[in-house]
Parts: C-alpha cells; sequence; structure tokens
C-alpha cells in the first residue's frame, strides 16, 4: 500500500488532541494550586498553634484554676469543665430540637407551613452567633438578672439547631420513596415507619451530622460572651457565670500577660484537637456504617 | 419502521410459495407424465421431490430460528405455527407426487385400463386445491381458504367413483388387476393431497382468526 | 377446559377510577381475581397499571392530589371505603416493589419481621418460626440461615427481592400485589421468582404488574391489557397470548406499537 500524506481531518485531529491535552495539563496545575490554597491556611493554622501551644500543656493546665495574676502556674481545668458542661447542654436543648425539626421538614415537608419553617431555620443559620448570644441575654439573662450557664448553653443550643435540622432533612431525603412505600405496604402507620424505619435506617448519618455540629459548637466564642460570661471559679450551678474554653482563649490572649497567653495557645491547642478528633472518629465512625451496608 | 419479524415473514413467505410451486409441478409431471406415456416427465418428479425435501428443511430452520429469536405472540405467533405445518403438509404432499410417480410408472409399463376421464378431472381439483390454499395464505383470504374446506367434498365423491369405475372393470376382467390397483392408488394418493390443502386451509383460517375449525370445529 | 372459571372470586373490582391532582389514570376498571391464582397486568408505560395495583391496598392515595373511586371487595367488604384503615387493609393485601428494598440498617432477619415488631409482636419464639416459615416460602433460607444477623443490603439484588417478598409474606397477607418485581433483576435472578412466584400461589393470590409480556406469560393465569387507563382485555393467559379478541391487544403483544 502506498503510504499517504495525512488528511486534511486527521491534522485537524491532531491538532484538536495537542489542544486538549494542553488544556488537560492546564487545568491540573489549577487544581493543584487550589488545593494548596484550600490545605496551607489549614497546616499552617494547625502548626502555628502546636508550636506555641505545646509547651503549655502539662498536668497544672488540666487539672488546676487559673492562677491569680503574676503568679505562674495555674491551668484551665475549670474552663475545660465548664465547656463539657456548655455542650452537653446545648446539646440536650439542641439535638431534639433539631432533629425533630429535620424530621418534619423531610416527611412532611411539602406544606406551606414547612416551607415557612424551612425559610427559619435557613434564616437562623445565618444570623451571627453574637447576635443569638444578644437575644439569649435579652431572653434569659436580663430577667435572671445574671449571666449564667443556662443562658451559655441555651445560645448554642440554638447555634446547633439549623444546621442539625438541616442535615437531618437532607439525610432523611435520601431514602427512597420506595422505601417508605414499603413500610406503608406492610401496615405500619406512617409515624411508625417514619420513625422506626427511616429515622432508624439513618440513624448512623444523623448522628455523625449532630456530633459535626456539636463540636463545631464547642468552638462558639462569640455567643457565650453576654450569656456564660465567664468565671475564674469551679462550676458553681447552671444558674451562676461559667468558664469556657473559648471565652478563656479570648480573655487570655488579650491580657498583656505573657503567662496567660501561652496558656491561651495551650487552650486553643486543646479546642482544636477536640474538634479534629471528633471529626476524624465521626467519619471513621460513618465509613464503617456504611461498609457494613448502610445506605 | 418496519418490524425486523415483517422482513423475516416475508421471506417465509416467498420461500413457501417457491416450495408450493414446486410440490404444484411434481403433481403436474406424476399425472401428465401418466396421461401422455411421459417416462421423462414422471421421472422429473423424484428430482423435484428432492428439491421439495431441502426446501422444507431450511424453512424449518427458519421458523425454528424466528421463534426463538422473535419469540411471536398472537398474530405473530399464529401465523408462524402456520408456517411450520404448511411446511410439512407441501412436504407430505411432495411424497405423495412420488407415489404418483411410481405407480404411474408401473401402469404405463402394462396395458392401458381403460381411458382416463376422471382421475384428470380430479387432477384439475386437487391442483387448484393446492393453489388456492396456498393463495389464502400469502393473501390472507379466510374466505378463499374456507373455498378450499368446500372442494375437498368433490375430490372425494370423484375418488370413489374411480374405485367403482375400476372394480365394476375388473369383475369382467380379473386379469388386470393389477393395473386396476395402480390406478386406484394414483386416486387414493391424489385424495390424500387434497387432504393435506385441507389441512393447510385449516391452517390458514387460524392464523388470520384464531379459530380452530378443524376436525368439526366450529365455522 | 377452563378450571380457573370453577374457583371463588376473592377480589372484585368494580368500575375502579383514579386520577393524580386532577388528571385521570383509570377509567372504570372491573375485573375479578380468583383466589390461589396469578393474574397479570401488562400494558405500555404510563397505562395505568402500577395506578391499578397500587389503589388496590390503598398506597395510591399516599401520594398528594391522588383520588380513587369505585370499589374493590375483599371478604365482603368494600376496602376503598372511607371506614376501612388502610393501615389495617395493607396487612391483608402486601405489596412488592420494583426495586428490592430492604429496610435500612436493619438484619436479614430484622426485615423479615419487621411488619410483626412494628405491630408489637416481641415474642422471640414466634417471631424465629417467622423468620425460618417466611425464608422458606419465599426459597431464600438456604441461602441466608447462616447469615441472618447480616444487613439485608449486603444481599444480591435478587436475593434482596426475595427477602422483600419473604418480608411480605411474614404478615400472612390474603393478597400479594407485585409491582413489576423482576425488571431491575438479572434473567437468573428473574427466573428464579418466577419460579417462586408459581409455588407460592398455593399460599396467596398474587397479582403482578409486568411489562415482560414473556413473563406474564409464563406465569399467569389471567392477563389484563391496560391502555391509557382502560381495561382493554381480560381473559386466560393463554388466549390473550394466542388469539386476543381486540385488534389493540393484538398490535400490543405483537409489538406493533408500545
Amino acid at each position: 500500500m502506498r503510504r499517504t500524506q495525512p488528511s486534511a481531518l486527521s491534522q485537524l485531529v491532531e491538532i484538536t488532541y495537542k489542544r486538549r491535552r494542553l488544556v488537560t495539563r492546564a487545568m491540573m496545575i489549577v487544581l493543584i494550586a487550589a488545593f494548596l490554597v484550600a490545605t496551607v491556611p489549614l497546616f499552617s493554622v494547625f502548626f502555628h498553634v502546636v508550636r506555641q501551644g505545646l509547651p503549655a500543656l502539662n498536668m497544672d493546665f488540666f487539672t488546676h484554676l487559673p492562677a491569680p495574676v503574676g503568679e505562674a502556674g495555674g491551668g484551665l481545668a475549670n474552663a475545660l469543665l465548664g465547656t463539657i458542661i456548655l455542650v452537653v447542654l446545648a446539646s440536650v436543648i439542641g439535638i431534639p430540637w433539631g432533629v425533630v425539626i429535620g424530621i418534619f421538614l423531610s416527611e412532611y415537608g411539602k406544606s406551606r407551613f414547612a416551607a415557612l419553617v424551612r425559610f427559619s431555620v435557613d434564616m437562623l443559620a445565618s444570623i451571627p452567633s453574637i447576635v443569638i448570644g444578644l437575644f439569649v441575654y435579652a431572653l434569659v439573662v436580663i430577667p435572671m438578672k445574671r449571666f449564667s450557664g443556662l443562658a451559655g448553653g441555651l445560645a448554642l443550643g440554638i447555634l446547633m439547631v439549623p444546621t442539625i435540622a438541616r442535615t437531618t432533612e437532607e439525610i432523611l431525603k435520601l431514602i427512597p420513596v420506595h422505601i417508605r412505600e414499603a413500610g406503608l405496604g406492610l401496615g405500619v402507620p406512617r409515624w411508625k415507619m417514619i420513625l422506626f424505619i427511616i429515622v432508624r435506617g439513618s440513624m448512623g448519618a444523623i448522628a455523625t451530622g449532630v456530633i459535626l455540629s456539636v463540636a463545631r459548637v464547642a468552638g462558639e466564642t462569640a455567643p457565650l460572651l453576654f450569656t456564660a460570661l465567664s468565671s475564674r471559679f469551679w462550676f458553681g450551678g447552671l444558674d451562676q457565670p461559667i468558664a469556657s474554653l473559648p471565652v478563656q482563649i479570648f480573655n487570655y490572649a488579650i491580657s498583656p500577660f505573657e503567662e496567660w497567653q501561652s496558656q491561651a495557645w495551650g487552650g486553643a491547642l486543646v479546642l482544636i484537637l477536640f474538634v479534629f478528633v471528633t471529626n476524624i472518629i465521626t467519619r471513621l465512625a460513618l465509613r464503617r456504617a456504611h461498609g457494613s451496608g448502610q445506605s | 419502521m418496519e418490524r425486523h419479524f415483517e422482513t423475516s415473514l416475508r421471506e417465509l413467505k416467498v420461500q413457501l410459495v417457491a416450495m408450493a410451486s414446486h410440490v404444484e409441478r411434481a403433481i403436474g409431471n406424476a399425472i401428465e407424465g401418466l396421461q401422455n406415456g411421459d417416462f421423462a416427465a414422471i421421472a422429473s418428479v423424484y428430482s423435484v421431490e428432492e428439491t421439495i425435501n431441502r426446501e422444507n428443511m431450511d424453512l424449518d430452520g427458519s421458523c425454528v430460528r424466528l421463534l426463538a429469536l422473535q419469540q411471536p405472540l398472537a398474530a405473530d405467533l399464529r401465523l408462524l405455527i402456520a408456517v411450520i405445518k404448511i411446511n410439512t403438509d407441501l412436504e407430505r404432499m411432495g411424497d405423495q407426487a412420488v407415489n404418483i410417480a411410481q405407480d404411474a410408472e408401473a401402469y404405463l409399463k402394462g396395458a392401458p385400463l381403460k381411458p382416463l376421464i376422471d382421475l384428470p378431472k380430479m387432477f384439475m381439483e386437487v391442483q387448484g386445491m393446492v393453489r388456492e390454499s396456498i393463495n389464502s395464505f400469502v393473501n390472507r383470504d379466510e374466505k378463499l381458504a374456507r373455498d378450499v374446506l368446500k372442494r375437498d367434498d368433490v375430490v372425494d365423491g370423484l375418488k370413489a367413483k374411480i374405485i367403482n369405475d375400476v372394480t365394476e372393470i375388473l369383475k369382467t376382467r380379473p386379469t388386470d388387476v393389477r393395473q386396476g390397483l395402480h390406478l386406484i392408488l394414483i386416486a387414493r394418493h391424489l385424495e390424500r393431497i387434497g387432504d393435506h390443502a385441507t389441512n393447510i386451509a385449516e391452517d390458514v383460517i387460524y392464523a388470520i382468526s384464531g379459530k380452530d375449525v378443524r376436525h368439526g370445529g366450529s365455522t | 377446559m377452563n378450571t380457573t372459571e370453577l374457583r371463588e372470586t376473592l377480589l372484585d373490582v368494580r368500575n375502579l377510577h383514579a386520577s393524580f391532582g386532577g388528571i385521570a389514570a383509570l377509567h372504570g376498571i372491573s375485573l375479578s381475581v380468583i383466589a390461589n391464582s396469578v393474574t397479570a397486568i401488562i400494558g405500555p408505560s404510563g397505562c395505568g397499571k402500577s395506578t391499578f395495583i397500587r389503589c388496590l391496598n390503598r398506597l395510591h392515595e399516599e401520594v398528594p392530589g391522588a383520588t380513587t373511586q369505585g370499589e374493590v371487595w375483599l371478604d365482603g367488604q368494600d376496602i376503598l371505603s372511607a371506614d376501612v384503615d388502610p393501615v389495617t387493609l395493607r396487612r391483608k393485601i402486601g405489596m412488592v416493589f420494583q426495586k428490592p428494598n430492604p429496610f435500612p440498617a436493619m438484619s436479614i432477619y430484622e426485615n423479615v419481621v419487621a411488619g410483626l415488631t412494628l405491630a408489637g409482636v416481641r415474642r422471640r419464639s414466634v417471631l424465629n418460626e417467622v423468620v425460618e416459615k417466611t425464608l422458606n416460602l419465599a426459597a431464600l433460607w438456604d441461602e441466608v440461615k447462616d447469615k441472618l444477623h447480616h444487613p439485608g443490603s449486603s444481599l444480591s439484588g435478587g436475593q434482596q427481592q426475595r427477602l422483600c417478598i419473604a418480608r411480605a409474606l411474614a404478615i400472612e397477607p390474603r393478597v400479594l400485589l407485585m409491582d413489576e418485581p423482576t425488571s431491575a433483576l438479572d434473567p437468573i435472578s428473574t427466573a428464579r421468582i418466577e419460579e417462586l412466584i408459581g409455588e407460592l400461589k398455593r399460599e396467596v393470590t398474587i397479582v403482578i404488574v409486568t411489562h415482560n409480556m414473556q413473563q406474564a406469560a409464563r406465569i399467569s393465569d389471567k392477563t389484563g391489557f391496560f391502555l391509557l387507563g382502560e381495561l382493554v382485555e381480560f381473559t386466560d393467559t393463554s388466549v390473550l397470548f394466542t388469539a386476543p379478541k381486540d385488534p389493540r391487544t393484538e398490535r400490543y403483544i405483537t409489538g406493533r406499537f408500545g
């Protein structure tokens, strides 16, 4: 066979192909750049906090009350405990509230009322957290005439509601209609079908959403400023001001004392680790749950 | 767009018509050979019958393929089943043509028993039945198929008459019994061909209307 | 020749109309389902065949804007009437769906007995017995008896569908509705389900929607052909697929439209 000149078409194809390869390479570079933009700040913050915070961490840090100004030593034990108490309180308020709203939106979400609820939840999600703090200040702190752990927990709880509600709604909506129909088709009343088939079947995923939002509010500072305030003492009841890690970090960080600033770094490290570890554990747990055939 | 099945069915029809024309020729050659003492014509029946046998197998293969691949239902299914049955009837007709040819050869070797009058008449009738049964299939003509059914009585009558005439003759000329037997057998072969044509007509009616008119079934 | 005619009618549908948001989907369907038989419903997509069986267990009315009129008689009772509780009714008329849909995060065991446990049956011995019996009925017992506590979703598609059949049978319904139960399955799983349907009709009366005509032909005693929300023809399966009376049925089953 005679060798022929490449046809005009095959030349065109060759040019197009070259251009495509070029575009592919360019897009690859853009992607890597985007990856760096997203991860470099994360890791630099993390390493900075570890470097600054690690020296401040010792037994005293976890077991002692803050030392008075000028004295060395002391710890943030009361703030750690306070944060745990506030988060538990927030969870007790926020989780049932958020999950119930989520179930309502997913299962009965076609009415006008549901549309209103959904809109309100979205609005609530976009309200700055400090405004929530002010709202609770007006609602609880002023009538009680004092700052309190109760007010702080309520503020954090309110903050949790929109994220939990919307993630619950989205998770439940992932369950196909024919599963719901299978439940109804077995002669199961609708409410039972929703609770014991749909919600039960999504428990793992809902729990993940809940834990992630708990981890998020654990680091909130602004809503606590006017509600839980802060305290230099051990927990003295829910109607008393209560110390919390984020607020303590805030107070220490803006103080002029080097000792306190160092402890602020330590607190920041503890907080970041808490959020990190919770995130990783829940994600791993979720993956395992999915692996064993949840979906 | 035409269904694939339609195309295949048209091919089947072409095959069937070709086969039917060979059958007609085989019967015609056998009878005309007998009438004209034409041994060459009679001998040709055997080769035509071989063609028919081949066509029979080809058509069977096409039908099995179509059944397996298209899985026809309702009218399509009835039509295909009719083709399978018609195919068998045509092949049997070919066999009968060979039988006629053999008896004709044997008859021609002896002295003629009588002038052939009713046998050609019977042949014309049977040939018409064969042709019309196939036409009724090709043209999906239920009325024509029903006409074929009626003609079967004419053929039966002619056969009875031939047997009668031959036995009358044999009463006076018992030595010619062999010749007489050949004529009676030829009449019987023709009658069987007529029966096959009747079967074809019945299958055509079933294919067209879904009604089973065999064995005194509703008409 | 026609033995099915001699048996009793279990489900009598009279002049059934149904609609979605003002658009009529069924125009006066009347047919009788004979006890312990398989009734197949065929027809092109959108002909109302699914709507029809979803009316029979009143799942149709769960869809917002859906309406139903007419009568469906079962055991001397019009099951469409307002004083029949759909939840109770569905314990008599079970359903198997197009896609295998075991309940998420439930084991094989829990799936089978879901209808019972959610109705308050707790006795372990009773549940164990039901699991073995219905999984046997669904021809799944031998394959899963050693892994009853594995997730239902760990089974293959065909096994999941048999699990769903077992789940539906566990509450001992009189009628089993099947909405294209094999359309998501491979040919071998399909064959197993078809075989199973043949066995099950001794226990339960089956109404199956299918768009696989060969399947309807293979497994059913009677077949109804739906077109544009109308029941065009309803007769013995052997008659419908060899010599249908209505030219529309003829055209459909020979593939000339639809």
